[in-house]
């Protein structure tokens, strides 16, 4: 069985490198919080997705509008007008997480195909299972918090397609499941579509060294020559018990590529990369290396094994320069 | 309005546990919430220990809810999910959509718990006509928010907000307290049991940020929305989250605040969700 592969665009000229260096699926999102990468500058509007759509369907890709915030009953309509507009606008399927805007979709636009998104925090069958019986839905985009043998347990036992995140930025929060930045900032993924957002970033040089503070708390301090990260809430340098480290997460990226023999394997449907915030180059770079990886491995699975260039390239456009198997594979399990 | 005791989001030795909610059966508290919603690997009480405290609480008089895991991951957290469902005495809370399904499919009536995402009306009504008879507001919503969600709630449907502790804001797959002491998730010594209010997470300038709480990491400051419950309008049952020391002096100031007397109490305190503002703003309301 052929693997998908979806790659994220956050605007036209990413969605033609995507479909340029071998995408099967673009996925995008609108203009506004609507999407989970409500970033300023990124994104589609009707022009832009209009030539989008056309580009990708006259290259043989398809085009998947994310809609995977949660809707409040004050804003409810510019969602349920953005479930019509995609369909107007004849897109692929729709990404989505609130069960209410599914139910909208399903009565509203049933021929519109639906997928889960990962904000939608489904990690068993039963989950999924819920998700087919009562919206229909297609596909399922699993949490990056399973290990392999789980998300085979998950693949047997339900017959919605499943798609993983392959490579790109990491959530180590189960995703949907997450408020701190809404804690910390007031900006929420799962209603605004943004964390740890750049309008509540400071970077600052101070004589301890670089620090990087959101809404004003310090969210880590870096020697000089140590290369300072966005402060995303998650990946800073906090004291715990009188030890200074990275609590929560180190600023690794994913890359799940000498895995991908056994992720076909296990009947997984579709691999995602992550990165609609991401460039043009890295979007063409990223597609590239795994489109061939892809086409080798469905050629001879036995034999794959990951190219050095390949790891190289990939891990040229890593955050934090370095990858990890996240939790497919659990060195700190 | 009624008053509950939220699910212990922290993780106790069996007897401080059973010795708590032995002192929570005099508390003057309507239900409680009971049972392990962080992490599988938590055993001090098995599943038949919550029931036999479930049957203490609703003998003294309590309604008794038994709140399901949070993060299912494996067969074997489905599998007590399951014996949860059919416990055949006690409401279930549903903290995932594989509990809805389950409580669905057998026609029971369960509450929806805080982590299902609820924050428009449409949603709502459809968890009611799977069977939800209440259900708990995300933490991170409004008062906006949830004048909103009310506007078309069905009428038999109770409404519960999460009006005191430390705020459960996020869960992963893994352990941040095994991190800390650098031990893998499945070898943790069980760590937990050592931090029975988590464990202080600060920044580098030594200011109290978050509280790691194993795979769950939580607010640093108490979410207090004593002094704002008794004006909620909707709000139907205020919930109180347990905490080690000092719960029935909580519990009492609950009261209190419900009758309409000083709610008082010293602490670290937060309510910037409920107005609209980041969740660690303390906004300053009339008492």
């Amino acid at each position: 069985m052929s693997i998908e592969l979806v790659c994220p665009a956050g605007g036209l000229p990413a969605l033609k490198a995507a479909v340029d260096n071998g995408a099967n699926c673009v996925y995008a999102g609108f203009k506004d919080d609507t999407n989970a990468r409500n970033f300023s500058g990124l994104n589609f509007d009707d022009a832009s997705l209009r030539e989008g759509i056309r580009y990708a369907h006259s290259h043989g890709a398809k085009v998947l509008i994310a809609l995977n915030t949660y809707p409040q009953t004050e804003n409810w309509q510019r969602w349920t007008a953005a479930v019509d507009k995609a369909a107007d606008f004849g897109v692929d399927a729709i990404i989505l997480a609130d069960i209410g805007l599914m139910d909208y979709a399903q009565r509203a636009q049933p021929n519109l195909r639906l997928h889960l998104s990962v904000q939608g925090s489904a990690t068993s069958y039963e989950a999924i299972n819920f998700y087919r019986e009562r919206f229909n839905i297609q596909r399922a985009v699993l949490p990056r918090v399973l290990s392999l043998a789980q998300v085979e347990q998950v693949v047997k036992n339900t017959p919605v397609e499943i798609e993983v995140f392959g490579f790109g930025g990491l959530c180590v929060m189960v995703e949907g499941r997450c408020a701190l930045s809404a804690y910390a900032t007031g900006t929420s993924p799962n209603c605004n579509g943004a964390c740890s957002p750049g309008k509540a970033v400071r970077w600052e040089q101070t004589p301890q060294g670089m620090e990087t503070r959101l809404a004003g708390i310090l969210i880590d301090r870096f020697a000089d020559g140590e290369r300072a990260g966005y402060p995303t809430l998650c990946k800073g340098r906090f004291e715990v018990d009188d030890a200074t480290y990275y609590a929560i997460e180190e600023p690794t990226s994913l890359n799940t590529l000498e895995l991908l023999p056994q992720l076909m394997d296990i009947g997984i449907r579709a691999i995602k990369i992550e990165g609609r915030q991401r460039s043009p180059a890295y979007v063409a770079q990223v597609t590239k290396v795994w489109r061939e990886a892809i086409d080798l491995c469905q050629k001879d699975a036995a034999r794959f094994a990951p190219k050095a260039a390949w790891m190289a390239e990939l891990n040229k456009v890593s955050e934090g320069q370095s990858h990890t198997l996240g939790a497919y594979n659990r060195p700190w399990k | 309005m009624k008053i509950s005791l939220g699910p212990n989001l922290f993780y106790w030795p069996k007897q401080t546990t059973l010795d708590f909610y032995a002192a929570v059966a005099q508390m003057p508290v309507d239900i409680v919430y009971l049972g392990e919603t962080v992490c599988s690997r938590r055993h001090e009480l098995r599943a038949e220990d919550w029931l036999d405290v479930a049957r203490q609480l609703a003998d003294a008089g309590k309604e008794v809810v038994l709140a399901s895991q949070a993060l299912i991951e494996s067969e074997s957290d489905l599998k007590a999910l399951r014996r949860l469902v059919d416990n055949g005495e006690f409401r279930v809370e549903a903290n995932e959509m594989g509990a809805v399904r389950l409580l669905a499919e057998k026609k029971l009536p369960w509450v929806a718990g805080m982590s299902l995402n609820v924050f428009n009306g449409h949603t709502l009504n459809l968890l009611a006509q799977m069977g939800a008879t209440r259900w708990v507001m995300p933490p991170e919503a409004s008062r906006e928010t949830l004048a909103g969600i009310l506007a078309d709630k069905p009428a038999a449907l109770e409404t519960e907000v999460f009006a005191y502790g430390r705020l459960p804001l996020a869960w992963s797959a893994r352990c941040f307290t095994a991190r800390r002491f650098n031990l893998q998730k499945d070898t943790c010594e069980f760590k937990c049991i050592d931090f029975p209010d988590g464990m202080l997470l600060k920044t580098r300038e030594h200011q109290d940020f978050l509280v790691i709480n194993g795979i769950q990491t939580m607010s640093a400051k108490t979410y207090n929305l004593l002094r704002e419950m008794p004006q909620a309008a909707g709000v139907e049952v205020l919930r109180l989250s347990p905490q080690a020391q000092g719960m029935a002096e909580v519990v009492a100031a609950a009261r209190r605040a419900l009758a309409g007397a000083s709610t008082d109490l010293a602490g670290d305190y937060c309510n910037g969700f409920w107005h609209g503002q980041p969740g660690l703003e303390l906004v300053e309301t009339a008492s």
